[in-house]
This record gives C-alpha cells, sequence and structure tokens, in this order.
C-alpha cells in the first residue's frame, strides 16, 4: 500500500492525508487487537482523590486572585498523595482549575520537584554542584548510588531503592545548589536539611532511613516522610498545635550561621548606633 | 570607620527562639512598622532613596528608584512579590535569614508594601527551602493574630495580606519576569522586557520585585534613618551586607559586614584558607560572578569595586576554593548546572549551555583540543548579551574567567591529550 506524498500548492488540502481516503484501522491490523483496543480507546481517568483533597484544593484556590496561580501548590498536593504526579493527578488539577490536561502537564513537567515516577518514603537529595561537590558531594553521590545500588548497577538519578511507597523506601538524586554552601557539603532528606555531611555519615544515614528509623535533620523538623513534606509545600500544616509548633521551632541555629553574629559579639563590633530620626519630609504632590 | 562586623539583619540570630513572634518584639521588632504607617508612603520612598540601599539580589539596582516605578493610579491592585528562591550557585544568606528572623522579612514586607500601595503581598520561596517555608507561614500566622497583617492594621486604615508560596525546583524562576510567570502557574519563562513589572507585573498589574535581604532591610533603615545607614558601607553601596563565605576557609559561615569589605579582610575573620593550602580562585557573589584569583584579595567587594576589577558583586556568595581544585573541571560543573537550569526559551542559552557543556566535559576526561578553548569562547560571545535573560550572561562568567585567568590549566588537559594521541600512533 502506498501513500501519495503531498504536493505543497493550491491543492494541499486535496493531497493531504484526509483526500486519502479513511484512516487505517489500526486496531484491526494490531498484532493482539484486544491490547491495542485498551491502548486507543480513551477512559477518563479516575478521580482517586478523596473529599478532604478536594476540599484542600479549593483552599488553595482562595489563596489567589487568580486561580491559575494554585497549580503549583496543588501539584505538591497531589504529589503529596500518590508520592509522584500522575496522570490522574494532573487531570485532577486541570479539572480543578478548568485548564486542559496538556495546559498542566507542561507545567508538571517544567519544575524538578515534581516527580514523574513513584518516588520512594523517602527522598534523597545529594547536592552535586561544584562547591559541594569538591568539599566531597560528589563522592557521597557516588557512594550512595554504589550503596543504596550496587557495585555493578549503581541506583541512578531519581531511582528508587526498594518498593516505591513502601516503608523504608529510597530516591535518590543529585541535586542543584541547596544554598546551604557554608555547611557544605550537603543532603537533603525530604527537604530538611543534613549539613557537614561525609561519606560515612551519609551511608549511615540512609541505613538509618531503610531500617526505618527517622534521624533528626541538623537543620529542619523531624523527618516525616517525602508525602509529609509536599503537604507542607503545598502549604498544610500539623493542625495539631504541639505538632506544629515542634516542626517550626526544629533546629536552625547552625555554629556557621551564627559565625559572623557570634565573632563580633565576642570582639565587641556593633553596627553603628541608631538614633530615632524622623521620616523625610516630602512635599505633598 | 564602622567596625569590621556590623550585625544588623543578623543580630538577633543568637538569640534562642529568634523566629518567634514574642523574641523579636522583646528585640524592637515592629517598632519600625507603627512609625512607618504614622508617615506617607511618599516619605517611605524617599528614605530608602536617601539611604541609597541597593537591591540585595545580585544587581544592585537602587531600591527606593524601584519603589518609586510604581503607578500611583489605581485601576488594577498593585502587588509586592518578595524573591525568595535563592538557589545561585553558593548563595546562602536568604535561607538562613528566613529561617532565623522571618519577622524581618514580614515587617519589611508591611512596610513595602505600605510604601507602594499594596494590599497583597507574595512571598516565593524556594521549594527545597522548607524550613524556611513553614516559619514563614508561622510568622504570619503570630502577625495576623497580633494585629500586624490583616484589615486596618494597627489603625491605620491599611490593610494588608501575605501569602507564602512554594516553588517547585527551577533557578530561572530567580529571574524576575519568570518569577511571575510561575507565580501565575505557569512555565516559569522570563517575559520580554518592556513592559517591566511596575507596568504589568504579577496578573499584568503593577508589580515590584524585591529579595528578601532588601526587604528585610527596610525596617532598620525606617528605625535608624539614611544617615545611619550610610555609616556603613561606602558612598555608592552603603549599608551592611551578608557575605557568605564557603569552601577551603577555616570557617566557613555568614558575615554581616559594611560593603566594600575585602576577601582579605573576610579571610582574615574566617580563620584563613583551611589547612593552611593557598587560595587559588573564587567567585565575589556566586558562580554567575566572573571568578576571582590571589590577585583581588584587595578588591572592596561592593557594587562598583567588583565590576571595576572586571567582575560583579552579585549576591556576595563568596566561594573560596583552594590550589587542590581544578578549574576546567569546576567550570564544567558549574557548566552542566547553566545547561540542566536553561528554560529553553531562547535559543543561544539552551543550545550554548548544551555545546558548552558537552566540549568541557570531552576537555575534562582529557579528549580536548586547543581549539576546543577558542570554541567555547566563540560560543560565549553567541551567548553573552544575546540571550533572552541574565542566565546566559551568567552561564558564560566562569567559562570566560575560567579561561583568562588559567588558560594553562585547559591547555594542559589538551597536552596530555596530545601524547595519548602521539602514543597511540606510536
Amino acid at each position: 500500500m502506498t501513500t501519495a506524498v503531498p504536493e505543497p500548492g493550491p491543492n494541499y488540502s486535496a493531497t493531504t492525508h484526509a483526500a486519502a481516503g479513511p484512516d487505517t484501522d489500526v486496531v484491526a491490523i494490531a498484532p493482539d487487537p484486544e491490547v491495542a483496543a485498551g491502548i486507543i480507546t480513551e477512559t477518563p481517568l479516575e478521580d482517586i482523590f478523596d473529599a478532604d483533597i478536594h476540599a484542600k484544593a479549593q483552599d488553595l484556590i482562595a489563596r489567589y486572585p487568580m486561580s491559575r496561580s494554585a497549580l503549583l501548590p496543588m501539584l505538591h498536593l497531589v504529589q503529596s498523595v500518590q508520592g509522584y504526579v500522575s496522570q490522574e493527578g494532573i487531570a485532577f488539577c486541570a479539572k480543578q482549575l478548568d485548564l486542559s490536561d496538556a495546559e498542566v502537564s507542561a507545567v508538571a513537567t517544567f519544575y524538578t520537584m515534581y516527580k514523574r515516577k513513584p518516588c520512594g518514603e523517602h527522598l534523597v537529595s545529594v547536592c552535586t554542584n561544584t562547591l559541594c561537590a569538591a568539599m566531597g558531594g560528589d563522592a557521597i553521590y557516588k557512594r550512595l548510588q554504589t550503596h543504596l545500588g550496587s557495585e555493578a548497577e549503581p541506583l541512578r538519578h531519581n531511582e528508587t531503592a526498594g518498593t516505591p511507597n513502601e516503608p523504608g523506601s529510597i530516591t535518590l538524586e543529585h541535586a542543584e545548589c541547596l544554598a546551604a554552601c557554608d555547611l557544605a557539603p550537603v543532603i537533603q532528606v525530604n527537604y530538611e536539611y543534613f549539613d557537614n555531611q561525609t561519606e560515612d555519615k551519609a551511608v549511615a544515614l540512609v541505613d538509618a532511613l531503610q531500617a526505618g528509623k527517622k534521624p533528626a535533620p541538623t537543620r529542619g523538623a523531624p523527618l516525616s516522610s517525602f508525602k509529609g513534606a509536599e503537604l507542607q509545600l503545598a502549604g498544610f500544616f500539623p493542625e495539631d498545635e504541639r505538632t506544629y509548633r515542634r516542626d517550626v521551632d526544629g533546629p536552625s541555629q547552625a555554629v556557621e550561621t551564627l559565625r559572623g553574629a557570634k565573632l563580633a559579639q565576642d570582639r565587641g563590633w556593633v553596627a553603628p548606633v541608631a538614633q530615632d530620626v524622623p521620616l523625610p519630609e516630602v512635599e505633598k504632590k | 570607620m564602622a567596625d569590621p562586623i556590623t550585625p544588623v539583619l543578623t543580630k538577633r540570630w543568637l538569640s534562642p527562639n529568634s523566629w518567634q513572634i514574642g523574641q523579636y518584639e522583646a528585640l524592637e521588632g515592629y517598632t519600625a512598622v507603627r512609625k512607618a504607617l504614622a508617615g506617607t508612603p511618599e516619605q517611605l520612598v524617599q528614605l530608602v532613596k536617601d539611604s541609597g540601599l541597593r537591591g540585595r539580589g545580585g544587581a544592585g539596582f537602587p531600591a527606593g528608584i524601584k519603589w518609586s516605578f510604581m503607578p500611583p493610579n489605581f485601576d488594577k491592585p498593585h502587588y509586592l512579590v518578595i524573591n525568595a528562591d535563592e538557589g545561585e550557585p553558593g548563595t546562602c544568606k536568604d535561607i538562613p535569614l528566613m529561617m532565623a528572623d522571618p519577622h524581618s522579612l514580614i515587617e519589611g514586607c508591611i512596610i513595602a508594601s505600605y510604601a507602594m500601595r499594596s494590599n497583597h503581598c507574595f512571598i516565593y520561596v524556594r521549594g527545597e527551602a522548607l524550613h524556611c517555608i513553614r516559619r514563614l507561614n508561622a510568622a504570619v500566622r503570630e502577625a495576623e493574630a497580633a494585629g500586624y497583617l490583616g484589615e486596618n492594621i494597627l489603625g491605620s486604615g491599611f490593610d494588608l495580606k501575605i501569602t507564602v508560596h512554594a516553588g517547585a525546583g527551577a533557578y530561572i524562576c530567580g529571574e524576575e519576569t519568570a518569577l511571575l510567570d510561575s507565580l501565575e502557574g505557569r512555565r516559569g519563562q522570563p517575559r520580554l522586557k518592556p513592559p517591566f513589572p511596575a507596568a504589568a507585573g504579577l496578573y499584568a498589574a503593577p508589580t515590584t520585585v524585591n529579595n528578601v535581604e532588601t526587604i528585610a532591610s527596610a525596617p532598620f533603615i525606617v528605625n535608624g534613618g539614611s544617615s545611619w545607614f550610610r555609616e556603613m558601607g561606602r558612598e555608592k553601596s552603603p549599608g551592611p551586607k551578608i557575605y557568605s563565605i564557603s569552601g577551603h576557609v577555616e570557617k566557613p559561615g555568614q558575615y554581616e559586614c559594611p560593603l566594600g569589605t575585602t576577601l582579605r579582610e573576610l579571610l582574615d575573620m574566617a580563620g584563613g584558607m583551611k589547612d593552611g593550602i593557598p587560595l587559588k580562585f573564587w567567585t565575589p557573589g556566586g558562580s554567575s560572578t566572573p571568578m576571582f584569583t590571589a590577585e583581588h584579595l584587595d578588591v572592596p567587594l561592593d557594587f562598583e569595586g567588583a565590576a571595576e576589577a572586571g567582575s560583579m558583586l552579585g549576591t556576595t556568595a563568596v566561594q573560596v576554593f583552594n590550589e587542590t581544585v581544578s578549574v576546567p573541571w569546576a567550570v564544567m560543573k558549574w557548566t552542566q548546572f547553566y545547561e540542566h537550569e536553561s528554560c529553553g526559551k531562547c535559543t543561544p542559552c539552551r543550545e550554548g549551555t548544551y555545546w558548552l557543556a558537552q566540549i568541557l566535559e570531552r576537555m575534562v576526561e582529557g579528549h580536548g583540543t586547543e581549539e576546543d578553548i577558542d570554541t567555547l569562547l566563540d560560543v560565549c560571545d553567541n551567548i553573552l548579551g544575546r540571550s533572552f535573560c541574565a542566565l546566559g550572561d551568567g552561564a558564560v562568567s566562569p567559562i570566560q574567567s575560567g579561561i583568562k585567568y588559567f588558560r594553562e590549566e585547559f591547555l594542559a588537559l589538551c597536552e596530555s591529550n596530545k601524547r595519548e594521541l602521539v602514543g597511540a600512533q606510536a
């Protein structure tokens, strides 16, 4: 069977595929028509999100003057349910915001924090940007790749050791600068900081995570899970006051952070003393 | 002459629970907002102009002038957007600030919003900075409960709502127009300017985008006045600045010094080079600012000083590398970063960073030729000034400056390759 090659020109439309006759029935000629039918048929995606998530989505929309601004937090929200942004998640956001699935997909695929495959219970991000890499970040990442995978098959970027979503499973990624260069090399677990890492410390950290333990971050809240972190990124924090306060009050005062202020205190260095001066006079317009 | 370290923004960081409103109020917090709301927006804009405060996000644009660009008419709402998408390699000042003293940013937002007649302020925080997002949300909640946010703040008739918004991992969203697109729920790609955000920013309404450190400075300027602020720093670059010293030094950390402090002085405070291994190269303000060498120890690190010496002040992210680090390797790593973060909107940056990374990877693997150096510089010339936004310009900085100061290291990589080729033929 030959198909006429369309020629550009005034009769273009007459020579396009539409003019070549009816479409080929691809399902009929497929090796396994039953499988082919399942792929071709458009089945509307199931809404797998419960009433609580629907309510949270509406809450997000209400926070912005224009609904579409809620898209980034909403993608974090669906990720907090499934551990990644699935097609169902995309369809859910599209429906809430009256966008097409394609518009939501375009956004979801642009940002690195939206994962396209189910993630582990924990997401381990190793900074391998220049400064951390020079301080040992590259070596840490390589060590974790073989430790979580094997010498023969090191775990690759965004791959998961263990079964995604199961307790103790870990997704590993190399990250760009995590803005903690004075504490290099750094790792984040579910976006909480583990500063001043070494290969051995990093191995002990992932071993603990795999054993179901939750080591305390050097800066950040007590670890929950990747999904738990995503819920907070969506803008939803623990409702229980004690847990909320415990998270907010998680440590942050690293020695490095305070070094300049401490040195000034020790040496008696201060900023000039401010006098209470009135605001400048301006002519009324 | 001000002291070597002038803790203003970093002063409260030493206090226990410095992020809680009680502690903040006990340490003069929320006094500036009372003074500001008793004045007029025009007075505040004039004050910030007089202070000479320049944008702390890298570009150094005078903040008061930027504020004055907001139009006087109200046919559309005005917005203040805080750029808290800290991601420039080496930069780590805003994240500790938001963790340690989130209320100073909130108070700055109230003052700046009042000055620009905005009733809705957004803080766009980098997604990976979860603890900052948490602390800022808590600070907003506390400030609302205390009457510093919401309707009729402190009886002034001024209303303000602050929304903390998490990003999702894209360096380009630190570019102000890409940030606005992202905040509108789109891919974070920069917009053509003009129109500038003051004319058509968020939702095409008048918008000002300011960095965290810039806005957190506002309460101190309101309380201390412009002359006080100018007692620190230099004539054209006044005020204190958080220098983030990282890498091969004994005591890396955050050092808030008057603008114009030199690396020699900073190294002295940071305990010198780690293990005494000599300095090789450093960045004055992140990877997008051309690198310096040991020749530049006495360059005053302010906007003019860094520019006169052939670089830029950037974010004062001082990354220090000793003699053990290969320059071509470091340049390759940075270039891989720009390649990954290029948004793909414009051809010079998208294609250029892609090819630059491959050439550098080949060179570092020992398969480069001398011609590659010329090719790198040629590609850089085709990106610099020709890309849509400053990401492209930043991407060429490490390459051009690396070759300028360390050409022999790039040549040495080609030499070993040459020997191997000869060896293979023999």
